[in-house]
């Protein structure tokens, strides 16, 4: 008789705890999401119920006249997070790239250093140094790019008159530096993954620098960045006191010409609901409905993207 | 360091999103205590808390500090948290003692978990309308201007409006600015209930769109600050803006302030004076509620907004009733010398009797 491998161990016991403690953990974080959906769309129903589609559709926003049109935040948060990631997303590449393929092993250390410092600061200094700092003097700059290109067709809009220094440009701006170390240290990681013997084999066929990090180092991380940079689209949409206190607080306003003040939905939320009454204030918590909704799109698309090119370059090796 | 007290005030607003769930973990709580206050007694000493107008806030400090002098065995909290949230509490038994720029709303009123409460008035406070515009010293704008500036049909700061209201003044070719309060504000409801009242009483056809409330549906093209203080900086930091700010925080960044034409027809300076003088042209209501901007009387700055306590006629707890029955009574006797040092103006003498009236009616 074949003595038979006894499968079951001695911590057959411990292993069902843990087993039930991470089906725990997991059921719980789909719980605690659930239940905020749940609450925040019954407690944003009465708005929905009076303001129907105009909600989506209306820039018109008058608190006293019982009239919530959240069009405008709508646009606020998508046209800042873009110029963010305009921004921000060469900055990053260029960054980790620099890093993990060119930087000498000396810098490479204080470097990543100062970049996870400075994904770490509170977003209030950012705002406030924004605030205080930034959109004085970057007015000037503004009337510059604005003189500039004033007349060109589409770019004397985009780049068109700027008032004053707080715009959906300056949150842009700020949105940018504060997700810049999230994506770079991010897509620092997933490129640090390439093999190197892709690496040492496009050299090997006498390719330059350039062309081994076109050839085999982006096409090997290129899901992995495409999270990262829809990662700090998350956040850059979900900011909200250093959008809040950069953006210019204008209500209703729908612009594409980037030195525009505007409003964001995170930074409307935070301004008005310490005094809002209750209509005011459902229609606040519906603006964190569209929010939740339009957050997770992006993270659906994202995720999409991700799996798609991870296939193409498998397939590719393949 | 203005800039510092802004941040502070401007992150109190912004910690109420997340003090939401806080409080209203604590409001669950309390409901089932009895429905008393989160207070507790601790070593002999009896701690009241009060949340509530960030506009009184000066007050509350030094008024707290100067009762706690006298008063060794009661610890007085105050949470400037906004008047919205100052009432929210109060309602749902979560302070002991809140204070509003305004009272309930009626439907609201019914809310009150706590059975009959008082309203005990405590002060008055000028709101400036402050400007940033070289070689204009002196301002005059009467309620119809004011208007016409805040709704930007007026853009030019020579226009003939505003150069009527100013004989002999040379004002310049300059855009104006308009600065408003980005955050719900009670400054910014008393600011356009004045508007709301004072435009087009005296005929001429000019009329105040915007309602009053305390978010209002401004011009896409004016700019928001948060907070008093960052009004005062956007008219600090911008030639030829305008904005509506609080005489201590004008004070204190050295902003120029317009002279406001009254129903007298008188251009009033904002000063603790001017503001007590329209405490003597209101019209109080029997519960000591009243609106006390656009008020009569020949020396009466007109934008003068009103600040009220609130607290339960029925106190569970004698310790904690007595304790806050004595604190009350200090704000609207002793208390009252402390606020012209602040900027603030005192009670008319009619009004302060009336309010300490009010305070012996709780029951401790």
């Amino acid at each position: 008789m074949a003595s038979q491998l006894d499968l079951r161990g001695t911590g057959d016991g411990a292993d069902r705890a843990f087993r039930w403690l991470a089906i725990g953990a997991a059921a719980l974080v789909l719980l605690i999401l659930g239940l905020i959906a749940i609450t925040m769309t019954e407690r944003s129903s009465s708005v929905f119920g009076k303001m129907g589609l105009d909600f989506f559709t209306s820039k018109r926003w008058a608190p006293p006249d019982g009239q919530f049109g959240g069009l405008s935040f709508i646009w606020g948060t998508l046209y800042t997070s873009v110029i963010a990631i305009a921004l921000a997303v060469p900055i990053s590449m260029g960054v980790s790239l620099f890093i993990t393929q060119l930087a000498p092993r000396w810098l490479k250390m204080p470097l990543v250093y100062v970049l996870d410092l400075l994904a770490v600061i509170p977003s209030v200094v950012f705002g406030l140094w924004g605030v205080l700092t930034l959109a004085g003097p970057i007015q000037h700059f503004y009337t510059h790019v604005h003189n500039a290109v004033a007349g060109i067709p589409l770019l004397g809009s985009i780049f068109g008159d700027s008032p004053q220094g707080r715009s959906f440009m300056t949150a842009g701006i700020i949105l940018a530096v504060m997700i810049t170390p999230i994506i770079t240290s991010l897509a620092r990681e997933v490129i640090e993954t390439t093999p190197q013997n892709e690496k040492e084999a496009a050299l090997a066929l006498g390719a330059t620098r350039w062309e081994m990090i076109r050839g085999a180092v982006i096409p090997h991380s290129k899901g992995g960045i495409t999270g990262a940079v829809m990662l700090g689209l998350g956040r850059a949409m979900g900011e909200t006191i250093a959008a809040a206190l950069v953006i210019g607080a204008s209500i209703g306003q729908i612009s594409i010409n980037v030195f525009s003040s505007g409003n964001s939905m995170p930074a409307v939320i935070a301004n008005e609901w310490g005094e809002a009454d209750e209509i005011h204030k459902s229609a606040l918590i519906a603006l964190a409905v569209v929010l939740f909704v339009i957050t997770i799109i992006v993270n659906v698309i994202a995720s999409t993207i991700v799996r798609r090119s991870m296939a193409r370059s498998r397939g590719v090796r393949r | 360091m203005p800039f510092g007290v802004a941040t502070v005030r401007g992150m109190k607003t912004w910690f109420l999103v997340s003090g939401l769930a806080v409080t209203s973990l604590l409001s669950t709580s309390c409901g089932k205590s009895n429905g008393s206050a989160a207070t507790s007694k601790s070593g002999g000493t009896v701690v009241i808390n009060g949340s509530g107008s960030t506009f009184q806030k000066p007050f509350q400090e030094v008024a707290i500090d100067s009762f706690s002098k006298d008063h060794a065995g009661i610890k007085v909290n105050y949470g400037a948290g906004g008047s919205g949230k100052g009432r929210q509490d109060f309602a749902d038994q979560v302070t002991d003692y809140g204070c509003s720029d305004a009272p309930y709303k009626q439907d609201a009123a019914a809310k009150v978990k706590g059975g009959e409460f008082l309203y005990v008035p405590v002060l008055l406070g000028a709101i400036t309308v402050s400007y940033n515009l070289d070689g204009v010293d002196k301002l005059q704008l009467s309620p119809d201007t004011v208007a016409k500036i805040f709704q930007r049909e007026i853009k030019k700061w020579n226009d003939p409006a505003i150069a009527a209201d100013n004989p002999g003044v040379t004002l310049p070719d300059m855009d104006i600015t308009v600065a408003h309060r980005s955050d719900g504000s009670g400054t910014t409801e008393q600011f356009t209930k004045y508007l709301d009242l004072a435009v087009g009483a005296a005929g001429g056809g000019s009329e105040w769109k915007l309602k009053s409330g305390a978010t209002v549906e401004w011009a896409p093209d004016t700019q928001g600050g948060n907070g008093n203080q960052g009004v005062a900086q956007i008219v600090t930091g911008t030639k030829g803006a305008i904005g509506y700010v609080d005489l201590p925080d004008a004070k204190a960044s050295n902003l120029k302030f317009a002279a406001i034409k009254n129903q007298a027809g008188k251009y009033i300076m904002p000063s603790t004076d001017s503001a007590k003088a329209a405490g003597d042209g209101i019209d109080v209501k029997p519960d000591l509620t009243f609106v006390s901007v656009n008020a009569k009387g020949d020396a009466s700055y007109p934008i003068t907004a009103p600040s009220w306590c609130m607290a339960y006629v029925k106190q569970g707890d004698k310790a904690k009733g007595d304790a806050i029955k004595s604190y009350f009574k200090f704000m609207v006797t002793d208390g009252q010398k402390l606020l012209g040092s602040i900027d603030f103006a005192p009670l008319p003498k009619a009004l302060q009797d009336k309010a300490i009236a009010q305070v012996d009616k709780i029951q401790s």
